[in-house]
């Protein structure tokens, strides 16, 4: 990523941006008078330190909410790298198995996108233990890269849980309008994610809990899972408090017509995480 | 095909850059007809300048005014679902019958709930129903309903991306900015599914290089939706 791009990408969120680094002559000037000193490994820094400049703002806030989102995005990014080419994977049929590594791409590049912004503020990634195993590598997707079914089911829970993250966040970021713009443009890119798998693993109804019926969206608080107790345990925390039907002091049931029952009224609207439900819901991928 | 750009302002419609493998002439059934639409609009603004009898419905300003703008898009879905599931295209299956169905009573969830909290937050500034115009949709066609659903839903992903950073910081601000954050990750996974319906492996081919969905101002996205939007739509008042 040049610094090129990361500025065309701002300009289009925020059309002024040239304006504002120009109006604020003094982060401008440091800048220039900066760039041409730093080696290329200090840049993303004085981007980042720009940024606070030009938007005139403390970004300790907005950086915490980033580095939540980037050590998330390290868990998305670290996974489908290790399945993509494992054994499961390449039970996949060529169509899957492109769509998988289009995901992983998409959350490799938002990896490299919240690094860049934070620059020298960004967190280390953590050790991951995708067994679930909260270090142990003995939790209960173990065996998670000889199965197919297995990356998929945890790929919709990481998925989905990073909508819900992303979502919960919002308000946080609402001091500086490029952070909120580019977090907004990945969770809905999460949610494009999230709802593939659940088509996917409908068409191969494996794991599905008898009685649910595995939609792109998600009905009510169901997990559309079935990993034993274990698992289903953890897994169902990304899904409680979906089951809502009500939206500031709306009854959605109903609304509009008598088709809309309790599951569409959920379907129709996702919910938040808070920062802490999702750091219980990743700690067990998370070596201590 | 990512040439095909509405005249006014060069805003790439949303179908045309996301369905790359299907062949050419269903492309062209369903993205052609949009393009058409986009010159309709032009010349329909030509009239209303030669008489200017109607200055249009006013959005508002303030986060009434983006209230207003979401609640217009969602008109606008709703009804085109609504049309879809009143008499499905030839060849429907029953897993489409079953998700477009879904869809519609979203969508619908979505118009009723604006109505209802804009109502209650500012029962003057409500707007009224919309006037919408789908005579350029073949409803009997799958190509022509599921790319026009891509396009409207790829539409308003970016519409609500865009519309969050104007929404305020104080008041209901917030709590709107997370409503419309609730809304946009359903809109999100309509928009993967239909995709998927059209091409497989195609549900986020709408990315940039960084893995992002885009964002658009009111103004392109009103400038998109207008073909398919009779009521002239004010949107001058919205906040920048």
């Amino acid at each position: 990523m040049n610094l090129q791009n990361i500025f065309s990408e701002i300009e289009k969120v925020d059309p002024e941006v040239y304006d504002r680094f120009d109006t604020r002559r003094k982060a401008m000037k440091q800048f220039a008078n900066l760039s041409g000193k730093l080696a290329l490994a200090a840049v993303p820094m004085a981007v980042a330190s720009m940024f606070s400049k030009a938007y005139g703002q403390t970004p300790a806030d907005v950086n915490g909410v980033l580095n939540f989102a980037l050590t998330l995005e390290e868990l998305e990014a670290q996974f489908y790298v290790n399945i993509v080419g494992s054994a499961g994977f390449l039970t996949g049929s060529t169509t899957v198995r492109n769509a998988l590594t289009k995901i992983k791409d998409d959350e490799v590049a938002h990896v490299a996108l919240l690094r860049t912004v934070l620059g020298g503020a960004a967190v280390a990634k953590p050790n991951f233990d995708f067994s679930g195993g909260n270090g142990t590598g003995t939790g209960p997707f173990a065996g998670y890269l000889a199965s197919l079914d297995t990356q998929l089911a945890m790929a919709q829970t990481f998925e989905d849980t990073g909508v819900r993250a992303y979502k919960g966040q919002a308000t946080n970021l609402q001091s500086n309008r490029v952070a909120l713009t580019t977090a907004l443009q990945i969770h809905s890119v999460e949610a494009r994610h999230a709802a593939y798998i659940r088509q996917l693993r409908r068409t191969r109804s494996a794991a599905i809990p008898a009685g649910q019926t595995l939609k792109p969206w998600i009905t009510l608080n169901q997990t559309g899972i079935d990993f034993g107790a274990t698992a289903n345990a953890a897994i169902q925390l990304s899904y409680n408090g979906e089951e809502v039907t009500s939206q500031a002091n709306v009854n959605i049931v109903n609304l509009g017509g008598s088709f809309n029952d309790a599951v569409a009224a959920s379907a129709g609207f996702d919910e938040t995480l808070t920062r802490t439900q999702v750091e219980t819901i990743v700690d067990i991928f998370i070596v201590p | 095909m990512s040439k095909m750009i509405s005249s006014k302002d060069g805003i790439v419609l949303p179908s045309a850059s996301n369905v790359p493998n299907v062949s050419r002439r269903k492309f062209l059934s369903y993205a052609g007809a949009a393009a058409s639409l986009a010159m309709v609009a032009v010349a329909c603004d030509k009239d209303d300048d030669d008489n200017n009898s109607s200055a249009g419905v006013n959005l508002g300003s303030g986060d009434v005014g983006i209230l207003n703008y979401a609640y217009a898009l969602e008109q606008l879905e709703a009804a085109f679902y609504e049309r879809v599931v009143s008499s499905f295209y030839t060849g429907v299956t029953s897993l489409e019958r079953e998700y477009l169905t879904d869809i519609r009573n979203h969508e619908v969830g979505h118009r009723e709930f604006f109505k209802a909290a804009i109502t209650a937050a500012a029962p003057t500034m409500i707007i009224p129903a919309l006037e919408v115009n789908f005579t350029s949709i073949d409803f009997t066609s799958r190509a022509s309903v599921l790319g026009t659903a891509k396009a409207f839903e790829d539409l308003g992903v970016t519409a609500y991306n865009g519309a969050g950073q104007l929404i305020s910081t104080t008041g209901n601000g917030p709590t709107y900015l997370t409503l419309a954050g609730k809304i946009v990750s359903v809109e999100a996974r309509h928009a993967a599914l239909i995709a998927e319906l059209l091409q497989e492996g195609s549900f986020s081919n709408t990315t940039n290089a960084s893995g992002l969905d885009m964002a658009r101002t009111p103004a392109q996205v009103l400038n998109i939706a207008a073909p398919f939007i009779t009521t002239r739509i004010n949107a001058s008042n919205l906040p920048s």
